[in-house]
């Protein structure tokens, strides 16, 4: 059969599938549809994700994870009703870029915990309010501060599986050696913000 | 359960092609409007749509939905869907495909769906057929008719000839 080839009669520019986007968007959030919004954010520590329910920021995400995995696991995880959508997250971005540029030192922002659960909760609220902006704590004072003192290694785990690093602030909990511990974002992203935190 | 892609995806890779199909479908002054409300809906639908679905023959299905409700209100409208000009015309970029363009338009309805649902959406003649409420046979028929037509009334298409397969034949054609 010879074929005949119609898709080149209707050329589509980026822009028109780009307004067409952003109208499914609207329309999404407005219809209740929207269940998890997400944007990327430039930062000294490499290109962010960040994704919001509407209840708030459910997730920050290092480019290390990679936007695929990190959307997939959103889509399993919460809803696969999952958009681009910069203008539910403008709020966390425009926090974010004041953070790294030394201007912020507490988020004020709505947070979704719903990816965390238990005693992992519990210790992240805790080091959520509980240490301030250039200072650290060692797994043990948080394990401490959670009523747990022993649970130094479910601590060192509530941080690495942090769903809302950065924001909720497990960079600043290190290993009682002054070794500054693991990281989600990797060990580099941890010094660059306790350095971060230091110089402001 | 089975992993679902995150909807996003979805809009990223089927988008094109819906809003291709829209355009031949209602024209292009109304696609805009059908490609939102395909989407609007596949989007309240995803979590429920079984994860090995065919997801483009299921947006095609919303899709050629939607494209009767804006047909239907456009004759309401009075506004005469035969006529050949067309807005196309907005996009210099389409000007040239514009008698083409036209031509699709200007094909009975149910040669200008087979014709859409086949040679831009790839779907295969039992799907088409189960969406027009036909025949494996006559949607075959239609699309060989509507296509019999638009090389005669664009003979010098550069797009005709069997040297440039578009771009969605991966799915077999039946």
């Amino acid at each position: 059969m010879t074929s005949f080839d119609l898709n080149s009669a209707y050329p589509l520019s980026e822009h028109d599938l780009a307004t067409l986007h952003r109208r499914l968007t609207q329309e999404a959030a407005d219809n209740d549809l929207l269940d998890v919004a997400y944007r990327t954010v430039d930062s000294p520590i490499g290109t962010l994700l960040i994704a919001a329910t509407p209840r708030g920021l459910v997730r920050l995400a290092f480019a290390t994870e990679g936007t695929d995995r990190v959307l997939q696991d959103l889509a399993d995880r919460i809803s696969p009703r999952v958009l681009a959508a910069p203008k539910r997250l403008d709020e966390a971005a425009q926090q974010l870029e004041d953070y790294f540029a030394g201007r912020r030192q507490h988020f004020d922002l709505p947070l979704d915990w719903q990816l965390s659960a238990g005693f992992r909760r519990i210790v992240l609220n805790d080091l959520a309010t509980d240490i301030d902006y250039g200072h650290t704590a060692t797994y043990r004072e948080l394990a401490t501060l959670a009523g747990s003192p022993n649970a130094v290694r479910a601590v060192g785990t509530a941080c690495a599986t942090n769903p809302i690093p950065v924001v909720v602030p497990c960079h600043r909990v290190v290993r009682s050696d002054g070794t500054i511990g693991g990281y989600r974002g990797g060990p580099d992203a941890k010094v660059a913000l306790l350095a971060l935190e230091r110089a402001a | 359960m089975e992993p679902k892609e995150p909807f996003d995806r979805v809009v990223t890779q089927h988008g094109p092609t819906v809003l291709r199909v829209a355009r031949a479908v209602v024209g292009a002054s109304d696609a805009d409007d059908v490609w939102s409300e395909t989407f609007i809906a596949a989007l309240r639908a995803y979590p429920d749509l079984p994860a090995d679905a065919n997801i483009e023959a299921w947006l095609v299905t919303i899709a050629h939905r939607k494209a009767l409700d804006s047909i239907r209100s456009g004759r309401r409208r009075a506004i005469p869907l035969g006529e050949l000009p067309e807005t196309a015309g907005a996009n210099p970029a389409e000007d040239h495909d514009l008698d083409l363009t036209a031509a699709v338009r200007a094909l009975p309805d149910r040669q200008r769906h087979a014709v859409a649902y086949h040679y831009l959406a790839g779907l295969p003649y039992a799907e088409i057929a189960a969406l027009l409420g036909s025949s494996e046979a006559a949607a075959r028929r239609a699309a060989a008719d509507g296509i019999r037509t638009l090389r005669r009334r664009y003979p010098d298409s550069p797009h005709d000839g069997p040297t440039t397969p578009a771009p969605v034949t991966t799915r077999s054609r039946t």
